[in-house]
């Protein structure tokens, strides 16, 4: 055994003296291949842990929330038609939603208005998110004013802020009184924006959602299990632009792994002549070249992740940010909890490394079949 | 010192930092947990139903909520004004309508 592993150790430092001759070529294929398994490591931690928190923080959201639609839009809904939806049997509750949204010139940056059901704000007061905050500068005690429906000025004093750990779900968020809501924009008192509708036993979810289209035609019952797919769906490695980003990481590394399985250089060529001339056998040439292919990629590898591993845990995925913020004027400022799958890393693993060790060994067991003579004169 | 030695050298410090980043994430989830039921709360209390990831647009900042029509304002495979509307694909049976239009 120990004959075996000083073998490989000779081997490992005869590879190594030989990436070290071509230090150029090796240290940039090193970066590329490097810069590769940082990019799609990164979407993978990325979009594990963002789906991870989506799927723990919206598995509370409502079971059923009712829009109303006219010609294909969301509209008000009518309160009268709520008892409407409270009386069919298997609703344990159903409450109308006041929300919308609005543009603050001041700053250009949409917020989400609402009215909370349960904690109370008082009328004149209001509880903003942390990016509310920061983005109009204003702290607890402070009056900020809104332009109301009809151009009058509705200034509302800041009660409360909203915890920065919360931000992920409220950084946009105010939260007013009825009474203002409904000044603020011109809501009548007999509309609310949407139905949310609790259901004591799931199973009965899709019969419900069924049964409310039927009873409200212009309805449009939104599923929780939708939301949570919506989620899945936006960070899925299937889907929008992780595919764009998948897509060109891929082929840069089919590129220049189809460029080492092609062919040999010249000189690459005449070395392995070289090596069979002075007794190595072929076995020996295809050891050496494994472990070519495995310095290169194992290191890589190792590095690319631990890169990208502080560029989304630490770093605030700094690089995805410009695609993420978008137009945002207002983004949330979360931090995303580090999630690590065994399965995922060791695909990514299998996709990377396994494919350019191979293609490392292939042309080089083409060339160290030829007689000796052939291969050096070749070159 | 042998080339090798340093190469193993360099390897196994890379797999104890790929252990530490493992331990940081299990102990950074442990503690997250009062952070999440603080958000799963304000979820549950405020009915909330999206994650307040895009404030750019409407039907970004509410993805679930939207009109099926919104996004899709031109015809279903258009292409997206906002950079986070092209994150979200519409869904199977749209594509698969729109598909000729391609």
């Amino acid at each position: 055994v120990r004959t075996s592993i000083e073998r490989q150790r000779y081997l490992i430092d005869f590879t190594l003296s030989s990436l070290l001759r071509r230090k150029t070529k090796n240290g940039g294929l090193l970066v590329i291949y490097t810069l590769i398994v940082f990019v799609l490591a990164s979407v993978m931690f990325f979009t594990d842990a963002i789906k991870r928190e989506a799927s723990i923080v919206l598995a509370e959201a409502p079971e059923i929330v009712v829009q109303r639609m006219v010609a294909g839009r969301h509209d008000l809904f009518p309160q009268r038609d709520i008892s409407k939806i409270s009386d069919i049997r298997g609703v344990s509750q159903a409450g109308g939603r006041l929300w919308g949204y609005y543009f603050d010139p001041a700053v250009r940056a949409n917020y989400t208005v609402m009215v909370p059901d349960e904690a109370v704000v008082a009328p004149g007061t209001a509880t903003i998110g942390a990016g509310v905050s920061r983005a109009r500068l204003v702290s607890v005690g402070d009056t900020v004013s809104f332009r109301s429906r009809d151009g009058s000025a509705l200034h509302l004093t800041i009660g409360e802020i909203l915890s920065s750990e919360s931000e992920l779900v409220s950084s946009d968020l105010i939260l007013v009184s009825e009474p203002d809501f409904r000044s603020l924009f011109g809501l009548p008192t007999d509309y609310v924006t949407d139905v949310t509708v609790r259901v004591a036993n799931p199973a009965e979810l899709v019969t419900i959602a069924t049964k409310i289209t039927q009873i409200l035609p212009d309805s449009r019952p939104i599923l929780r299990d939708e939301i949570l797919r919506t989620y899945d769906s936006v960070f899925s490695w299937r889907g929008g632009m992780m595919v764009v980003i998948l897509s060109a990481a891929v082929l840069a590394f089919v590129i220049f792994a189809w460029d080492k399985a092609s062919g040999l250089s010249a000189e690459e060529r005449r070395e392995i002549g070289i090596l069979k001339a002075v007794g190595w056998e072929t076995s020996d040439v295809i050891l050496m070249k494994f472990w070519e292919g495995a310095v290169v990629s194992v290191s890589a590898f190792q590095v690319g992740v631990i890169l990208a591993y502080l560029h989304v845990f630490f770093g605030s995925s700094a690089v995805f940010e410009p695609a993420l913020k978008g137009w945002s004027s207002l983004y949330p400022d979360f931090k995303l909890v580090p999630l690590i799958d065994p399965g995922q890393l060791s695909t990514l693993f299998f996709l990377t490394v396994v494919p350019y060790t191979v293609s490392t060994i292939v042309p080089s067991w083409r060339a160290a079949t030829i007689d000796p003579d052939a291969a050096m004169r070749q070159s | 010192v042998r080339k090798s030695d340093v190469f193993l050298l360099a390897v196994s410090t890379c797999v104890l930092l790929l252990g530490v980043c493992v331990l940081h994430a299990a102990r950074a989830r442990a503690a997250s947990s009062m952070a999440l039921k603080e958000m799963t709360a304000m979820v549950r209390s405020l009915e909330l139903t999206d994650l307040c990831l895009f404030t750019e647009a409407r039907y970004t900042r509410h993805l679930s909520q939207a009109d099926l029509n919104t996004p899709f304002q031109d015809y279903p495979m258009s292409l997206e004004h906002y950079p986070s509307g092209s994150l979200v694909m519409p869904p199977e049976t749209i594509r698969r309508i729109g598909a000729h239009l391609d």
